[in-house]
């Protein structure tokens, strides 16, 4: 062993993690500090007054924040709930391999590379009141009334959680269907020859053989919710009301549209901390770098 | 697999629910289409028409012509293929590193880069923001190549960390035997069995450079705006110009389109890698 590979593995990491410290480690620390600050757009920082935690105290006390955390967990439960259902459900029904599935998995996972602003343009069209398209066909089918949608707070509500459902299922499938496709065929084979039937291959053998893929999908999509912003921004821009307004939403709204940037940093401290508390649980599951590491 | 799919019925049945699906999935992308090539007075009549209208290339005209779309997308083009390649050349080092060494401190860099995989964009934008008044340096895109950088970085070393360990470790040993530097290792043996690798960490991050809207948002002027940005400011209160924003927004998706045709099977690897083991 030669005296020089003693050093390298760190003259590897070093710029990458310098990178990540200068642009994410820093800014969250960052956040911290300014959140003890009174600070606001226009004046420098020095003339910010350090107000200790009275941001932390007015944030407990403020019904737009307590809004804001029950408006992303009301579109938390909706969508997460509809999109793992549904892509569970559509992934056991199509799990065989069949012919062309290439295909019909290329055009899935289109929604989900495309630019969240692009899909809430669209669906803001789709969804707008005078040449949208689903006033129209609403009209033409059921011989409804025309309906402002985004301007609604329970339709802009149920208009934000549609497109979330259209985006994202798509990965709640192709997760579950590599997880099916993956189960040992042994396993299933044996099931099958001790008399299971066609619910318990479902519910007694194959669900719960991918239980942790899909506890991690479920979270992952929990943290996307808490990260998600763009969409409603291009929608509805968190209204009517705050009733579309998630809490990365509300945060950005509150720095840069109330300019309020320490108040809006001490938001950011509890988004940081239920996100970390997240990811935590997914790494407590399943850390894919963890195996090589306890030497 | 037990019961095989024989059955004509199930056949068909099971092909007319991928259909249906698949004609779900590409609805809203192709209303986006037809949109951007009608004429103003076709798309405020409100009637839905798929297929058969005239053809207009007018709203492109217009946002190369007077909407400055190239300027915008020269500014998109430039991050996006900046930062990915920083983000790979570095990350790579590092992904490496963690798959090939056991170093003290190495456990502590793995889960802090999945830990801040996870940092919501919403949460840079004040410090961000606070950084770049400090530094004085709005309206330069360097800004964006860095955050961009920086955001990329944990899940591309995530996923090249998955493609090294696949390499057997024995090919770098019989090079180290024949008297090849770390660097040679890397950069001759390694590499060139990377190839499939750097490709889907280079869709998803370019992908995400591409796409970003919040921190391009703050952090951009009237000439460093990048594509998302510029196509939200068409979003105005009175009469928002459909045809105009569906043309932009579907030159937006052309690159994400195209990677998806050419290597779905690689980016539904990237989007497994981190649930599915084996």
């Amino acid at each position: 062993m030669r005296d020089h590979r003693l050093l390298t593995p760190y003259l590897f990491i070093a710029p990458a993690v310098l990178v990540m410290a200068a642009g994410l480690v820093y800014p969250v620390v960052d956040a911290f500090y300014l959140s003890f600050h009174d600070w606001k757009i226009g004046t420098p920082f020095d003339k910010a007054e350090y107000v200790g935690w009275d941001n932390y105290l007015r944030m407990l006390g403020d019904p737009d924040v307590r809004e804001s955390i029950w408006v992303t967990f009301r579109f938390g439960f909706w969508t997460i709930t509809i999109e793992m259902a549904l892509g569970v459900a559509l992934a056991l029904m199509l799990e065989k391999p069949i012919r062309g599935a290439s295909v019909f998995r290329t055009i899935f996972i289109l929604p989900l590379m495309i630019s969240p602003v692009v899909v809430g343009l669209v669906w803001r069209y789709l969804f707008d009141a005078r040449v949208g398209w689903i006033n129209h066909y609403l009209g033409a089918w059921f011989g409804l009334e025309p309906q402002v949608w985004l301007g609604d707070p329970e339709l802009a509500f149920f208009a934000i959680v549609l497109t979330d459902i259209w985006q994202w299922t798509p990965f709640i499938f192709i997760i579950v269907i590599a997880g099916l496709q993956a189960l040992p065929s042994e396993v299933l084979e044996a099931a099958r020859i001790d008399g299971a039937n066609w619910w318990q291959m479902i519910f007694l053998v194959k669900l719960p053989m991918i239980s942790s893929i899909l506890v991690i999908a479920l979270l992952m999509r929990l943290i996307d919710v808490f990260r998600a912003l763009e969409v409603m921004y291009i929608m509805t821009g968190g209204g009517p009301g705050r009733s579309t307004e998630l809490l990365s939403l509300h945060i950005y709204n509150r720095a840069f549209d109330a300019q309020l940037l320490g108040y809006a940093s001490a938001i950011s401290v509890l988004l940081i901390v239920i996100v970390f508390a997240l990811s935590a649980a997914i790494l407590i599951i399943g850390n894919p770098m963890k195996e090589t590491s306890d030497v | 697999m037990y019961e095989p799919l024989g059955n004509p019925w199930r056949v068909t049945g099971h092909y007319l629910c991928l259909c249906l699906l698949a004609v779900i999935c590409l609805m809203p992308i192709w209303v986006m289409l037809a949109t951007s090539l009608k004429d103003e007075i076709t798309i405020f009549q409100g009637n839905p028409i798929w297929f058969f209208f005239v053809p207009t290339l007018e709203n492109y005209e217009y946002i190369f012509g007077r909407g400055k779309f190239d300027r915008y997308l020269a500014n998109s083009v430039i991050v996006g293929t900046v930062s990915t390649f920083l983000t790979l050349f570095l990350g790579g080092l590092c992904a490496y590193a963690l798959a090939r060494s056991r170093f003290t401190g190495r456990t502590f860099v793995a889960n802090s880069t999945l830990l801040v995989r996870m940092v919501p964009p919403a949460v840079l934008a004040v410090p961000a923001f606070a950084m770049v008044v400090a530094f004085g340096i709005t309206n330069d895109l360097l800004v964006l190549i860095f955050f961009y950088t920086a955001l990329n970085l944990p899940f591309a070393i995530w996923l090249l960390f998955g493609f090294y360990k696949q390499i057997p470790v024995e090919l770098e040993e019989a090079a180290i035997v024949d008297g090849a530097s770390p660097l040679q290792v890397f950069f001759r043996v390694l590499l060139p069995l990377m190839k499939s690798g750097y490709a889907v960490a280079a869709i998803f991050t370019f992908r995400i450079a591409w796409n970003e809207f919040i921190l391009a948002l703050l952090l951009t002027g009237r000439k460093t705006r990048t594509l998302p940005v510029a196509v939200s400011g068409f979003l105005t209160d009175t009469g928002v110009e459909w045809g105009r924003i569906m043309a932009m927004g579907t030159l937006i998706v052309i690159p994400p389109l195209i990677f998806t045709f050419f290597a779905a099977r690689q980016i539904i690897a990237g989007l497994t890698a981190g649930s599915v083991k084996g």
